[in-house]
């Protein structure tokens, strides 16, 4: 019996997260990002993406309130460092919302690649045809590109 | 003095205050190129740099405190300590000089800082490790960035490969500290000598002459550089004890 009801409050608070945009790239949740790690009994844990990234105090902030305003001010927020967050755990709709959004998604499966990645591909003509300006971008998760065929620059999410 | 005697009193307390002060002296000063830097891209990336360094020292200095026991947290550390009780290595505080030096104290610190984070990701200190198993990844883009500007610099015009050579020059003298056996990490030295020797012969570039080492910043004996650094980064704290946003 209290399995199924552990499930359903895990499935509750999950739902209730994926309306929790991150703070820089609103298009999408803290779910789809992997920064939600997992539901422990009354506990929930969250993990960093870089380690002075400046929206992980406004994250914290944004999931409190979410789970209290959905009256789970019960629910205790734990960060944990380890194991260190990689952009493999960007799910499969995260990787569409940020394409759709303009932005690059990571190569799955290459965080071990992450320094020698393949040319992105362009989120707005689909073409391979591109090259990096610059491996920093405007928050740390991204870098800067360009394409070479449509000519417009881009965020790509780097393999982390 | 006091402060010296906890600290060896302590192991694990000075071991990861010399990795958390060594993390934010350097991500302080890679934050004055802010607005500064020759493009925007490297303003971007010292920038970047800097705010991972920054991050990394806020989960050092958080654990030092921790280890401590006595209610310090990060930001007391960073900022309600004075410059004698800093242990951060030399070579982060020296100043940024021109580009080439500032990429000439990146390039020999972060291929440090990365040898030296894979190890301590596999310690034992299970808190020690989730922070280095953290931090390895974002280093390995620093030391990266650093070494290819080696190669484009030294590789570049008359001028850039001048200044290349003169930074490198100028900062060779604070390597040895980063080896030392007492507080270093010895064991470091031969792969970190092949790295630079690696990225400097494709830079064609020389190893810069051998140098009298110096060392003193892990016992609290700093170059004059520091003191000024803190007098900016802490003002607000001094003008305000306890000033909160």
């Amino acid at each position: 019996m209290s399995a199924v009801v552990e499930l359903s409050l895990k499935d509750r608070i999950l739902e209730i997260l994926s309306q929790v945009p991150d703070p820089e790239i609103p298009c999408v949740s803290v779910v789809d990002l992997g920064i939600v790690r997992e539901v422990r009994g009354n506990t929930l844990v969250i993990t960093p993406t870089y380690t002075g990234c400046p929206a992980t105090i406004a994250i914290e902030h944004d999931i409190r309130a979410a789970l209290d305003r959905a009256g789970l001010s019960r629910i205790k927020i734990e960060t944990t460092l380890s194991p260190p967050w990689t952009t493999n755990w960007i799910s499969d709709e995260g990787r569409a919302k940020l394409r759709a959004y303009g932005i690059a998604p990571p190569v799955k499966g290459a965080a071990k690649h992450s320094l020698r990645e393949t040319p992105a591909e362009c989120p707005r003509c689909g073409s391979a045809h591109t090259e990096e300006i610059s491996r920093f971008g405007s928050t740390p998760c991204k870098a800067l590109h360009r394409c070479l065929d449509c000519r417009e620059p881009f965020d790509r999410f780097k393999c982390h | 003095m006091t402060e010296m005697v906890r600290a060896e009193e302590n192991p694990l307390f000075h071991h990861a205050l010399r990795l958390g002060d060594d993390a934010l002296i350097l991500g302080q000063r890679l934050s004055e190129w802010c607005g500064h830097a020759p493009m925007l891209e490297i303003d971007l990336a010292l920038a970047n740099i800097g705010l991972d360094l920054l991050g990394q020292a806020t989960h050092f200095l958080n654990l030092a405190g921790e280890i401590e026991g006595k209610g310090r947290d990060a930001d007391a550390l960073a900022f309600h300590r004075d410059v004698l009780d800093f242990r951060n290595c030399l070579l982060v505080e020296q100043p940024n000089g021109d580009f080439a030096q500032t990429i000439a104290r990146q390039f020999l610190f972060s291929n440090w800082q990365e040898l030296l984070m894979r190890e301590i990701a596999a310690a034992p200190e299970p808190r020690l490790a989730a922070i280095g198993a953290k931090a390895v990844k974002e280093i390995a883009y620093h030391a990266k960035f650093a070494s290819e500007w080696v190669v484009r610099l030294g590789d570049g015009t008359d001028e850039s490969r001048v200044r290349m050579i003169a930074g490198l020059d100028w900062m060779w003298r604070f390597v040895d500290e980063l080896f030392d056996p007492k507080d270093g990490a010895p064991s470091l030295r031969p792969e970190w000598d092949a790295r630079i020797a690696g990225t400097l012969a494709e830079a064609n570039l020389e190893l810069p002459k051998p140098r009298r080492g110096a060392v003193g910043g892990r016992a609290g004996h700093h170059s004059e550089h520091l003191g000024h650094l803190l007098a900016e980064m802490q003002f607000l704290q001094r003008a305000y004890p306890g000033a909160t946003w």
